[in-house]
């Protein structure tokens, strides 16, 4: 098996979070991101669902992958086995969610199951088996990532809030103004491009 | 069963997944950068939509309610396994520029949103037209958004220099912000073009 690689992992975070920002730079989790941040306070609701659930998945496909897949030599199965884990996973937050945050399990919505169809969960899987990441380093790299998600969406709520009492030309007015601005917010990350080398 | 051509028509036109229905964004962002992209993602897509279309409603009476989405990511999974082996073996280069975004197909909403909206409530034949205007509709989405990404970014159409060299090139078109801005924008102006026309 090939070595497992382990970069430095407080520059891994601060490359997750912001370099390579999973929603602005890797398109991934989009669907979430335009969905949910109508209201601030869904926005960090699904942000701190997203951490939860990334953190927990990179952690588990990690051991399905390098006990399971690599030990009986079906690697090649890896997609299958990783929307399995996170599918179950998934479930099992909605669960928790349900009997410990009522309102919040209300405010999420649709959304909650998903989290499952969120790119950036299975994304983030696959990233580390592809490089194929220590267990610290995967389960950093997941968690980085999804705070990046959480930063992004927050902050992209915060905005959407402020333009609901804007005047907007009708064509622009719902998606259209809210890719302008995601736009925008982009144009400003790629500032961090190139600040950190792994 | 229903018309076939309103049913294709209706997955291109009024239910365009990605002008209309605003899903499967991940993909139509990431990889749009030039029109050759766009056609490969759309197509790729397409295929496992109209698999896995098929084998869903195919299996919708055998499927119990409780375990459908598990088993509907199931079928969905593996057919995106065999799009990719495919890809690995037959244009690799397609393979590479996609990359990350070939498993992700699996987590595409368009997959799942039509299993649980269509072929899990209609036959196999009504769901294959399904699969198949859906489809195309987001190829032809993804592919216009990759012509004017391409064209602005590196002044190429599929590939092709159109734009001459001293003309400068606005490469944020093929980074990250220049895919919410055409996206964005192309929205907006068929939002202004229906609203004329209904009017």
């Amino acid at each position: 098996m090939d070595q497992l690689v382990q970069p430095n992992l407080i520059m891994l975070i601060l490359f997750a979070i912001f370099v390579n920002n999973y929603v602005l730079s890797q398109f991934l989790g989009i669907c979430p991101f335009l969905g949910v941040s109508k209201k601030l306070e869904t926005a960090v609701g699904m942000g701190v669902a997203v951490i939860f659930v990334i953190t927990l998945s990179s952690a588990v496909t990690y051991f399905v992958y390098h006990l399971l897949l690599v030990n009986l030599h079906i690697e090649y199965l890896y997609n299958i086995a990783f929307i399995l884990v996170i599918a179950a996973l998934v479930q099992l937050v909605e669960m928790f969610l349900k009997k410990s945050s009522p309102s919040l399990y209300q405010a999420l919505g649709v959304y909650l199951p998903l989290i499952t169809t969120n790119c950036a969960v299975l994304g983030v899987a696959v990233v580390n088996m592809q490089n194929n990441y220590t267990f610290i380093a995967s389960v950093l790299n997941g968690f980085g990532g999804a705070t990046g998600f959480a930063l992004s969406i927050i902050l992209f709520a915060g905005i959407r809030e402020r333009m609901a009492f804007n005047n907007i030309p009708k064509p622009f007015q719902g998606f259209p103004i809210a890719l302008v601005s995601a736009t925008l917010m982009s144009l400003a990350f790629l500032g961090f491009q190139g600040l950190i080398q792994l | 069963m229903g018309n076939p051509i309103k049913i294709i028509k209706n997955g291109i036109l009024d239910e365009n997944p990605t002008f209309r229905q605003v899903i499967g964004m991940c993909p139509t962002l990431a990889t749009t950068t030039s029109a050759i992209n766009g056609i490969g993602m759309g197509l790729s897509t397409a295929a496992v939509l109209i698999c896995s279309n098929v084998a869903i409603a195919a299996l919708r009476k055998f499927i119990p309610d409780k375990v459908r989405i598990p088993a509907f990511v199931v079928v969905i999974a593996s057919f995106v396994t065999i799009v990719q082996f495919l890809l690995q073996a037959y244009l690799p280069s397609l393979n590479d520029a996609l990359g990350l975004y070939i498993p992700l197909i699996v987590v595409n909403c368009i997959i799942l949103g039509r299993a649980e909206a269509f072929a899990s409530k209609n036959s196999a034949i009504d769901s294959l037209f399904d699969g198949v205007g859906n489809g195309l509709g987001f190829t032809i989405a993804l592919t216009v958004i990759g012509l004017v990404r391409e064209f602005i970014g590196s002044g190429t159409l599929f590939g092709i220099t159109v734009l001459p060299d001293f003309f400068p090139k606005t490469l944020m078109f093929i980074m990250s912000p220049g895919a919410f801005l055409t996206l964005g924008v192309l929205m907006a102006i068929l939002n202004y073009v229906t609203s004329k026309k209904s009017a």
